[in-house]
Formats: structure tokens, sequence, C-alpha cells
């Protein structure tokens, strides 16, 4: 069980990432780049909020994982 | 970091109901107090913030999105710290005052007409302020109760905090509709929707005076007396990696996927219903409520059966059910509302001489309504309205609004099916007070549970509402442009497309929940 935790550690940093790619170029950019102010809001927080807590929240988690720290 | 069993003398069966009511009873205040802005954010939204105005329109922007999920974890880390440092009682006073005053004042700010730009200033300061105190509040009231608690006994002692959020949305509905009944349409919109924030400073108030006579947590208590309080909370809990750890862990493995569980039962059922199924307004909420109310008292029992086969395996069963059963429910529930499903009663169908009326732009609005009823008691009405600008020789293509009231048996159905997916967040949130309180030791416990539950709730739930009706609509777009005479569309039923950010968030959490989560806690005491 320990290495299966282990392992998926580099799932966890690759979803992490994929989520900030998402985030960031998908949602964030075309929202800052458009004409209407209310959807500045949305792209701050995606950029501001969201893709910390999620891409840094999950490759810290991966990581950790990864190292054995959740290990039983 | 491992706690010693604390010596604490545990307190008699009438303190213990004392606590959990005071607790209780101030969260659902608080509750109330956040539900009852948006549920009247049309009303507001008129009185604050113009719609025709580009800054007003931000500012309303970030009042929804910034104190919806934005502040809560903020109030979290600052009402968490104070709490840690200064005691449970009195920061959970500060924060049911807060609350209190800001949502009174919401209810006094002139209008936008009469003193301009400042009042859609101070109504998204006065939010933000609601969404600091919320954020402080929730860690204070569960810690609070837990410390109190038996600890054999503490999914079901804080389980009646984890009732409070419900009812608190079900008395803010109550309230707003009862007010409304109670005046005329012109009355309200002129001046009744005040009432529902001025009637929440004679809650706070009462509830303020029960919570100053309560004593501060005894295990609290005990680890200042015996100087083992944190000096450094934030920088205890976030800073080191021995903390840190269970802070993330709570945070994917359990609230992320509470989160949207819990606000795909409450409130995207609701906005499904209306936008999607397009349920009359009023029997929506006469669905949310009745499954709502049918359900509270299963907080209580998870939270109580937690106590026996541990919190883990519950709250991951209600994971796993909703993951597997929200594509059928949500695919029943329109099927149901669908009239095209249904039989009509042809001889009973009225369609309305077109009503044409002139703008004071010179507009021509021609109106025609059309009235149909059902084999099973349902009745749709359908308003078909085409403009004529004053330049132009004919109309504009009609625009199509239909609203739905269904029958007594449908209406039953659809009660039954939104009080399963209410099962599924009581499985989930009842246990999750007890579940945090249990992870972070006493000196930091404040600070460490309210974190991730307010990113968990706050962000990923928060912005549920959001995302789905985003994918259902890209969804429709990208079959409309196809459109209805292809073979084969991009989404067989695009209305389910919304469903895919609950369950895959829903998914990850309940793999790391399942992987990673002991169902034995570190700190039990």
């Amino acid at each position: 069980m320990n290495t299966i935790k282990r392992i998926l550690g580099v799932v966890w940093i690759g979803l992490g990432l994929a989520a900030g790619y998402y985030l960031l170029i998908s949602q964030a950019l075309p929202q800052f780049q458009s004409d209407k102010s209310e959807d500045l809001v949305p792209a701050i927080i995606y950029t501001f909020i969201l893709m910390p807590i999620i891409t840094g929240g999950l490759c810290v988690f991966g990581w950790y994982a990864l190292q054995g720290e959740y290990d039983s | 970091m491992q706690e010693t069993p604390a010596v604490v003398t545990a307190p008699d069966k009438k303190t213990l109901w004392k606590v959990i009511g005071a607790s209780s009873l101030g969260t659902l205040i608080e509750w109330y107090d956040f539900y009852i802005f948006g549920s009247l954010a049309i009303v507001i939204s008129t009185k604050f913030f113009p719609p025709d105005n580009p800054t007003a329109a931000f500012l309303s922007t970030l009042a929804t999105f910034a104190a919806g999920f934005v502040v809560r974890p903020f109030g979290a880390l600052f009402f968490g710290r104070l709490g840690d440092i200064i005691g449970r009682k009195y920061t959970f006073m500060v924060t049911l005052l807060v609350m209190g005053l800001a949502t009174c004042a919401i209810g006094l700010v002139p209008g936008y007409e009469t003193i301009g730009f400042a009042a859609p200033i101070i109504v998204l300061v006065l939010r933000l302020l609601q969404g600091l105190a919320l954020g402080g509040e929730y860690g204070g009231a569960a810690t609070y109760v837990a410390e109190y608690s038996e600890p054999h006994k503490r999914g079901l002692r804080t389980s009646w905090i984890q009732t409070t959020a419900t009812f608190g949305l079900f008395i803010s509905l109550g309230v707003i509709m009862l007010t409304k009944s109670s005046m005329s349409a012109e009355a309200f919109d002129a001046w009744g929707w005040r009432v529902p924030f001025l009637i929440s400073s004679v809650m706070v108030v009462v509830s303020y005076f029960i919570r100053k006579n309560m004593d501060e947590s005894p295990l609290f208590k005990k680890a200042k007396s015996e100087g083992k309080t944190s000096s450094n909370p934030l920088q205890e809990s976030f800073g080191k990696k021995y903390n840190f750890k269970f802070v993330l862990l709570a945070l994917f493995g359990a609230t992320m996927g509470q989160g949207v569980i819990w606000y795909t039962g409450q409130f995207y059922a609701l906005s499904f219903l209306q936008s999607v199924c397009r349920v009359d307004f009023d029997q929506t909420n006469y669905i949310i409520g009745a499954a709502l109310l049918a359900g509270t008292g299963f907080f209580v029992f998870f939270g109580w059966l937690s106590d026996k086969i541990g919190r883990k395996a519950v709250m991951l069963t209600g994971m796993l059910l909703a993951i597997l059963t929200y594509r059928p429910i949500y695919d029943r529930i329109y099927q149901l509302a669908d009239v095209s499903n249904k039989q009509e009663l042809l001889d009973q169908r009225i369609t309305s001489d077109p009503l044409i009326h002139t703008t004071e732009t010179g507009e021509s609005i021609k109106v025609t309504t059309i009235s149909k009823v059902y084999h099973d008691g349902s009745t749709y009405k359908e308003e078909v309205r085409s403009v004529k600008p004053i330049d132009a020789a004919d109309y504009s293509a009609p625009t199509v609004k239909g609203t739905v009231h269904v029958g007594n048996s449908t209406f039953a159905s659809l009660v039954l099916l939104v009080f399963i997916q209410v099962l599924y967040v009581t499985m989930v949130y009842g246990p999750i007070a007890a579940f945090l309180v249990e992870m972070f030791p006493v000196r930091i416990r404040y600070t460490s549970m309210s974190l991730p539950y307010h990113i968990g709730n706050g962000i990923f739930g928060g912005l549920l509402p959001a995302v789905a009706t985003y994918l259902v609509a890209k969804a429709q777009m990208a079959n409309e442009v196809l459109g209805t005479g292809e073979a084969s569309m991009p989404h067989d039923k695009p209305y389910l497309q919304g469903l895919w950010y609950p369950i895959i968030i829903a998914g990850v959490s309940f793999v790391i929940g399942l992987l990673y989560i002991k169902n034995k806690n570190r700190n039990v005491q």
C-alpha cells in the first residue's frame, strides 16, 4: 500500500500541473484579454487564488506522498 | 506533537446541551445572514448595482465572487489564529457580532439613487465582512462543541453544528417568502427586502447574550493554564511539514469532495430545476425546502454513525454514492420536468391574442401567451415575445420563454430525487466537523481545521454553480452549432455536462481519502 501511495504522488503532481495549465491558459488568459470588465474578476480569481491552491496544493501533496510522508 | 490525553472533567448533560444550543444557534444565524444576501441578490442588484453602469456591474461581480468564496479562507486564517491564541469563546462571539452588524447595516444602506457610488462600495465592504465572519465562525463553533464532547460521541455532538447551514438556508428562504407574502410586490421592492436583513439584528443580540454566559472550552482552558497554547498558530499550522501535510490531506482527501457534494445537493439542484428544467421559481423553492427539511435529521444520524463505524467510512460512502448516481438522478429530474414526455390535454390549451404595447423609446413589443395542461396535472406556460424597433418594417424573430408547473406526482418524485442528494450531503457533511477537529491538536486546532474547511467548501464548492452552468451552456452551444438535423451530436445529454465538475472533484477526493486517510485520527482527545 505504501508503494501505491508513493507512486500516486507523481499522479497528484501531474494533476496539479494540468489543472494549473487549464486554469491559466484556457480560462484566465482569454478573460484577461476580454473587453468586459466583469470578466476581470474571474480571471484574477483563477490566477491568484485558484491556481496557487490547486496547483501548489496538489504538487506539494504529491511531493509529500512521493517522499513517504503519508506512509502507514 | 502527539497530545497526551487531557484530564478534563466531563461536563454534565445540561451544560453540554447548552454548549451545543448556543454554538448552533449562533452558527445558524450566521448562515442565515450569509444566505439572505444570495437569496435577495436580484433585488439587491437593482438597488445598489445598476446594470447599465459597468463599474457597478464590476463591483457586483466582486461582491458575489469575492465574499462568496475568496474571503472565507482569509476569515478562517484571521479568526482561527485569534481562536488559538485568545480562546474559542471570545473569537466566535466576535465573528457573530461582525456578521450581525454587517448584515443589519446592509439593510440600512441607502440605495444607488440616493448616495450614488458610495452605495455599492459600502455594500461590497459589508459583504466582505460577512465572508470574513463566516470564515471564522464555523471552525470556532465546531472546535468549541468538540472540545466539550466526550471523545466517543464527538461525531454526534458536532453534527448539530452541521445542521445549521441547511437550517440557515431554509430559514432565510422562509423569512423572505413570509415577508413577501405579507406585503404588496411594490412595497417589498421599495423597502420590504430590507426586513430580512434587519431581523438578523434581533437574532444576533439574543445569540450574543446566550454565548456570553458560556465558559471557555475545557481543553483550551487546560492547555492555556499549562502554557501549551501556540504563540504563532499560523506558522505552526502551515509552516511545519508535520502539520501542513495533514492540512493538505484534510483538503484534498475530505473537504474538497464534501464541498462539491454539498453544493450540488443544496444549490446546483435548485439552479438546475430553475434554469435547465425551467420549473416554476416558487415551486423549485418548495421542492428544495421539502427535501432539506426531510433530510436534515440525517446530519445527526450520520454524525452518530461516524462515532460507531468511523468518519472515513461514512464520508467516503457518501462520496462514492454521489459519484455513481448523480448522472442518473439528474437525468431523471430532467425527464420528469420535460413536458415533451407528457401527454397534453389538447382541449385545454389556451392561446391568448397577441398583446402589443409600445415602449417609451418607440419599440413595439408583441407578446403571445400559450397555456398547456398535461395528463399528470402539470401545466406549461409559454411566452412568445417579438420586438419591432422604431425604424424596422417587421418584428424580430420571436424569443420563447417557458415555465413548467409540475403536477403533484411529479412534484413528489422531484422532492424524492433531491432528498437522495441531501442524504449524500448529510453523509459527507455530518461527520466532517469531528473529522477535522480530530486531525489537529488543541494548540492549533481552530486555525488548522478552518482553512481546509473553507477552501473545500468556499472555493471548490462555491465555484460549482458557475462552473456547472458554464459546462451546460458550452455543451448546448456545441450542439446548436451542428444543428438539430445532425445524426450524432457532440453531447448526447448536454444538460448533464455540468455534473462532470462535482464528479471529477469528488472522484479525486475519494481516491485520496481512501488511500491516505486513516479511519482513526491522531487527536481523539
